[in-house]
């Protein structure tokens, strides 16, 4: 009883027959093999799944596979242009602002939707605006610095 | 030192991790793999009486269902042993699957091997367990009392061990002279590690050569190797490979040997396939050891200028169910050795009481023991001032160890062998302007307005430690770490490290270690740790000794790199070796700079061996196994300000300042990263987190909707700075950097918002400190 889907993921089309209790997390890491995306929880609390869909951030964790069918999926293997980094990965490296790194594909896409919406933040919104990612390593204050850097180096350009 | 140690070079490890590619446990697949799930006691007490596996086993896709009777019958140990024996300590089995009872909820009972994820979750479902719920006991002050359920027959009144510290006497008499004596009554809250990883683990075992790779998530490959196959498999260890690749997070979680990750190798070894599990956040919650959970009682008795003439302190520590791997170290030598805290006390006694609970075990989580230590002496402090009618710092101040006293010999057991704490406390005081401050809190209160200034001046040990003692303490591992370092052909380096970074950015520290020392860029070093079959053994990371203990081993084993090359160098220069100096990579005669040989014409001789001085072996490398002469002794200031609404009970943090005095520094870009991760954590504690069971046992915050895991916008930016006081016994002067946030933090913290409802009459809340708890302090009667 599998149900067929056709999504493109960074750039690439995928179709496959999935089990339509798949979640997109699990499609995209397991089928896929883009582990880039993780799996923090089970409640929908940690944002580690964040990834682009339609160019807006989804906890993938909460997402069907079968509701990505026809959809436009970025993940964090796909932020890199042209093997540039893109201002967000070069602001959280240059900031300091991971240590395990686990949170950190969903917390750079969590504040590439973030800016966005928002594109000069003040540290307040920042902080807000990531409510829905945790991060266990950091205490925040270089990720908020990470984006905020990352909010001027793309204002500017 | 030279251009890299001490600079702020942005982490080599960093390019995997933001784009995705660093590879994680869960992250791995192998050909043919299946996923193993565990069925979990929802009770936390009760007797097995029957297991029905049969329509599991029957599921289409499900390859395997066994139980703790299938393990035991295998032959194998097929348990979870203690890392650390204290006298009479009692060590009931800690069986991989429970078999007649189940002990706390979350304890395994079967496991399921599948085809997919989906599949072995629907088959935990159809397993049926019988059980006879038996009566549960959560709190450790409860658990030592008669009648009380057990939670193991041979631990009567629940009692795993009943150690203490210090001199009981000399601590009496102290306290019968005293012009005053405050006291505290309070509770460490139970915390949940939270590393964002979920713990998981993949095995493969080959039964034609007997070779077990196991992928983990693991601070301490090494440990895990050793446990697994003495206690858990039987395997040989030489047959056991254990790799840590990425690993999301520790804080102590990881270090542990749990049962899920032997019996996910069992169960590879049993349906010949590679078999994968990851703990889904639940049952991590369930099943990852649990940290703090101390009911104190704890005294301070001073004389008529403030000066401390002794402390006791009596504690219940909750250890839950089984004994986890380092669990009895944690409230003893990690704790009652720190009761001195920045201060010269002549009389200690402390006194621990072990308790088992039908709870997940405890164990190891960031600071470990310290933080409760801390919190002890910190909060004392406080309420002595106010007895006294002291500034909060002028009472710390008159009970300093004074600079020149150093080594200083505690009355609880520890040498601390430097520190400078005045000169920490008088930065701390200078960034938040104090002066100003407290007149500002004075102008504000006449206003309606509470803000609270809170102090914790703390030590750490860490950097555990010498091996022969922490043997004598009790531990069954050493404290040594290993450092090799492998000169190729071509100059460029390899070196194996015994530590296992998790987070920490290792790859980058010693880089930079190694590239002052031998004068070789970043690009041409590689940093090899977390593999047993790659690295010499070591002992892996924890406990803050990856730098003061793991650094020291690897500058070690740079320095007899570089003698062994300059012996080469010596000889092609036709020099004799003490004329030979070694400066940025290249070895000359004194004065002769221009006729130099590279570290890389050295190396190439040296694996040529064409022209090497008589006696001397060939290649260039050099391990070093440094045992260290000491802990090394953290220390510092935090300062947090608050403000609280009365009306409201609401927090609101407006300044957190933390000096720190970490010694050398090797990146300040990752020391304030830890700095900043670890005040997080203790702010945590301070605030928000908690680990509630209800009475019959159940996890009350067993998710992370329940378990108030700070989010960015409950923190404020964190002010760090540092004084500089190296440490004296190792070679490169650094102390650990790992926990001392979350060593601070809670006492600064709670001693601000007492401070801020001093109008009040409060004197003490217990963490997390909750806007209904400070509403009932202020209504109530100053003690919540
Ligand atoms: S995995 Fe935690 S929110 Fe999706
Ligand atoms: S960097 Fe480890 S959880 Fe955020």
């Amino acid at each position: 009883m599998g149900v067929p889907i056709r999504v493109e993921v960074n750039g690439r089309v995928y179709e496959h027959t999935v089990e339509p209790r798949l979640l997109l997390v699990h499609y995209l890491r397991d089928v896929l093999g883009l582990t880039g995306t993780k799996v923090g929880c089970d409640t929908s609390q940690c944002g580690a799944c964040t990834v682009l869909m339609n160019g807006l951030a989804v906890k993938s964790c909460t997402v069907l596979a079968v509701q990505a069918d026809g959809a436009q999926i970025t993940t964090i293997e796909g932020l890199a242009k042209d093997g540039e980094l893109h201002p967000l990965q070069q602001a959280f490296w240059e900031n300091h602002g991971l240590q395990c790194g686990y949170c950190t594909p969903g917390m750079i896409l969590a504040a590439y939707d973030l800016l966005q919406e928002n594109p000069n933040p003040t540290e307040e919104e920042v902080r807000h605006g990531l409510e829905g990612n945790l991060c266990r390593c950091t205490g925040y204050h270089n990720i908020v610095k990470a984006v905020l850097d990352a909010a001027q180096r793309m204002r500017e350009g | 030192m030279g251009q890299y140690i001490g600079a702020a070079i942005k982490r080599l490890e960093d390019p995997a991790l933001i784009t995705g590619r660093a590879k994680y446990t869960d992250d791995l697949q192998l050909p043919n793999m299946a996923y193993a799930a565990i069925l979990r006691s929802p009770y936390a007490h009760a007797r097995i009486k029957r297991i029905d596996t049969s329509k599991a086993a029957a599921m289409e896709g499900v390859i395997a269902v066994f139980t703790g009777e299938d393990i035991a019958q295998s032959g194998v140990p097929g348990v979870v042993p203690v890392g650390w024996l204290l006298p009479d300590l009692k060590t009931p089995p800690h069986p991989l699957l429970a078999r007649d009872k189940v002990r706390h909820v979350g304890d395994g009972v079967a496991v399921v091997v599948a085809e997919d994820r989906y599949t072995a979750y629907d088959a935990l479902e159809a397993i049926e367990v019988e059980y006879e719920p038996l009566p549960a006991v959560v709190n450790p002050a409860d658990a030592v009392k008669e009648g009380q359920p057990l939670v193991h027959e041979d631990a009567p009144n629940n009692i795993a061990f009943d150690w203490s510290i210090g001199d009981k006497e000399a601590t009496d008499e102290a306290f019968a002279k005293a012009s005053h004596v405050v006291s505290l009554d309070l509770v460490n809250n139970r915390l949940i590690p939270n590393a964002m990883e979920p713990r998981a683990t993949l095995a493969d075992y080959n039964p034609v050569t007997g070779e077990l790779t196991l992928w983990m998530t693991s601070q301490n490959p090494h440990i895990h190797r050793l446990l697994m196959s003495l206690a858990s498999l039987g395997l040989p260890e030489h047959k056991i490979r254990v790799i840590a690749p990425a690993v999301g997070g520790g804080f102590g979680s990881k270090i542990h040997h749990y049962p899920d990750e032997a019996i996910t190798a069992w169960c590879a070894m049993q349906v010949g396939r590679p078999v994968k599990w990851q703990a889904t956040r639940m049952e991590t919650y369930l099943t990852d050891a649990h940290g703090r959970d101390h009911v104190t009682h704890a005294e301070m008795a001073l004389d008529e200028n403030g000066r401390i003439l002794g402390l006791r302190v009596q504690t219940y520590a909750n250890l839950g169910a089984y004994l986890s791997t380092f669990a009895p170290a944690v409230p003893t030598y990690l704790y009652g050795t720190l009761l001195s805290g920045e201060y010269d006390i002549p009389a200690i006694y402390c006194r621990v009481i072990g308790v088992f609970t039908h709870t997940t075990p405890v164990d190891a989580y960031r600071g470990a023991g310290r933080p409760e230590a801390t919190f002890v002496v910190e909060r004392l402090m406080d309420l002595a001032a106010r007895k006294l009618g002291l500034d909060p710092t002028e009472i710390r101040r008159r009970n300093f160890v004074p600079p020149d006293k150093f080594p200083f010999q505690t009355q609880v057991a520890l040498q601390y062998d430097s520190g400078n704490y005045e000169a920490a406390l008088q930065k701390a005081l200078e960034i938040i302007d104090y002066k100003n401050l407290r007149q500002e809190q004075e102008r504000l209160r006449q206003e309606g307005r509470y803000i609270g200034i809170g102090f914790s001046t703390y030590i750490e040990a860490c950097g555990l430690a010498p091996s022969a003692v922490v043997g004598s303490l009790g531990a069954q591992a050493g404290q040594w770490e290993s450092a090799l370092v492998r000169i190729h052909p071509t100059g460029k380096v390899t070196v194996y490290s015994g530590s296992s970074a998790h987070g920490q950015g290792h790859v980058t520290t010693f880089a930079q270690i190694v590239a002052d020392k031998l004068g070789v860029s970043l690009e041409d070093i590689e940093i090899i740790q977390s593999d047993t079959d790659q690295v010499q053994y070591g002992w892996g990371t924890y406990g803050s000794r990856s730098a003061a203990v793991g650094g020291s081993a690897l500058a070690v084993a740079l320095d007899r790199i570089v003698e062994k090359g300059r012996k080469i160098a010596a000889h092609l220069l036709e020099a004799a070796e003490e004329d030979v100096v070694f400066e940025d990579g290249k070895y000359y005669v004194k004065g002769a700079p221009d006729q130099a040989k590279t570290l890389q014409e050295v190396a190439l001789q040296a694996y040529l061996a064409h022209n090497l001085p008589k006696g001397l072996e060939p290649a260039l490398e050099a391990v070093a196994f440094y045992d260290p002469p000491n802990f090394t002794f953290p220390f510092g200031t935090h300062v947090a300000v608050v403000e609280v609404i009365p009306e409201t009970g609401e927090i609101k943090i407006l300044r957190y300042v933390a000096v720190d005095d970490v010694g050398n520094v090797i990146n300040p870009l990752i020391v304030d990263g830890q700095v900043h991760g670890g005040i997080a954590q203790g702010i945590g504690q301070a605030l928000f987190e908690s680990a509630v069971y209800d009475e019959n046992g159940n996890l009350v915050t067993g998710s992370m909707l329940d378990y108030a895991v700070p989010k960015a916008h409950f923190l404020p930016s964190f002010e760090v700075d540092r004084t500089v006081t190296p440490c004296p016994h190792n070679p490169l002067g650094v102390k650990g950097a790992g926990e001392t946030g979350s060593i601070a933090s809670p006492a600064a913290i709670v001693n601000a918002i007492v401070d801020a409802l001093a109008p009040f009459g409060v004197e003490h809340i217990d963490m997390p400190v909750t806007p209904e708890k400070i509403w009932r302090a202020i209504h109530g009667n100053g003690r919540s």
